[in-house]
């Protein structure tokens, strides 16, 4: 198992890092070639599922197109997939995301995930430093 | 002119091509070989390559003409020992040939030891469509009737019945070579190789 993962690693064509995570809305830009010209189609949806499969590793897009829900696996390291873009953070409790397939409309949504705004020691400090200036004036 | 390696089959994975194609491959470790012995023409009536693969781990298992002939010839012993039909006059005793005797895009023969599944029914072995699951139906995977009645009263030789299956030398033609990775011993062969992981695999380019 170890040589095969090995061998994976040496043969991947796009060295790829993940900047999303499951129950994120992403654009995903996809290359399509028609004839000879090459064009991106981008499909946006919510990612459902991540399957770690080595090289294989895929990742799961779903999306609502005309009351239809479509669902769209990529793969991960595959050059056809331009980038990743991802357009909200939401809030998802577990790893697979399958239950969304049962919901339609605002049952459907996922909380957005709001990243804690680091608190600026320095700045908190140079108010404290007004404050005590204006002590001293009056 | 034919060229042969041995080696083992480590697994299966895919390969995605620079134009984002995936290709089932199998991975395989080929070589490196050792040439144990030359058969010529004038000697032996034919003319082939013996070669071992892979280092013997303790000397005492080693049979003891195998030993004094490897100790004669001063090669490490080697634990598996394969006459393949590929013969070059520039190999000599006791050199090392690689993976780097093949080529990419390459279609090549792979021999190996197919997977055993024990005694098998007649439905996995030779895809005999089998009964009804259900309705009523006692007919499962039972392989039916075997043959008629006062003519021939018997039952005809070679006769497709329940068997051990599998654990027999099994060879797969046009298999094409994806990738090579001298560096590692590593060819990437389309498709799949019989046998386990880590069976004994000889590969042919004819």
């Amino acid at each position: 198992m170890d040589i095969i993962r090995e061998v994976e690693k040496e043969l991947m064509p796009v060295r790829r890092d993940i900047n999303f995570e499951v129950g994120d809305t992403v654009k995903v830009h996809y290359k399509i070639v028609e004839g000879t010209r090459e064009r991106i189609q981008i499909y946006e949806g919510i990612v459902i599922a991540i399957d770690n499969k080595g090289i294989s590793k895929t990742f799961t897009v779903r999306k609502i197109s005309f009351d239809v829900g479509v669902e769209r696996i990529f793969p991960i390291y595959s050059p056809k997939v331009a980038s990743v873009d991802v357009i909200r953070k939401g809030k998802a409790r577990r790893a697979k995301l399958y239950f969304l397939r049962k919901r339609r409309g605002k049952s459907a949504k996922l909380r957005e995930k709001r990243i804690k705004k680091v608190i600026d020691l320095n700045a908190g400090a140079s108010k404290s430093d007004t404050s005590a200036n204006a002590d001293a004036k009056e | 002119m034919s060229k042969s390696l041995i080696g083992k089959k480590i697994g299966m994975s895919q390969y995605i091509s620079d134009d984002g194609t995936v290709v089932p491959v199998t991975i395989c470790e080929l070589g490196p070989c050792v040439v144990i012995q030359k058969k010529t023409v004038q000697k032996d009536g034919y003319s082939a390559l013996k070669f071992g693969y892979q280092e013997h781990k303790k000397e005492k298992n080693i049979p003891l003409p195998q030993l004094t002939d490897f100790k004669k010839k001063n090669i490490s012993p080697k634990r598996h020992l394969s006459e393949v039909a590929f013969f070059d006059d520039s190999l000599d005793v006791g050199s090392e040939v690689k993976c780097s005797i093949f080529q990419e895009n390459e279609t090549v023969t792979v021999t190996g030891i197919s997977k055993g599944r024990g005694f098998a029914g007649v439905v996995k072995m030779y895809g005999f469509a089998g009964g009804k699951a259900t309705h009523g139906s006692h007919h499962h995977r039972a392989p039916g009737s075997i043959g008629a009645n006062t003519f021939p009263a018997e039952v005809w030789k070679g006769k497709k019945m329940p068997g051990r299956f599998g654990s027999k030398k099994v060879t797969v033609k046009n298999l094409k070579i994806v990738k090579i990775l001298q560096d590692k011993n590593i060819v990437l062969i389309s498709g799949a190789v019989p046998g386990r992981k880590n069976s004994i695999i000889t590969v042919t380019v004819k």
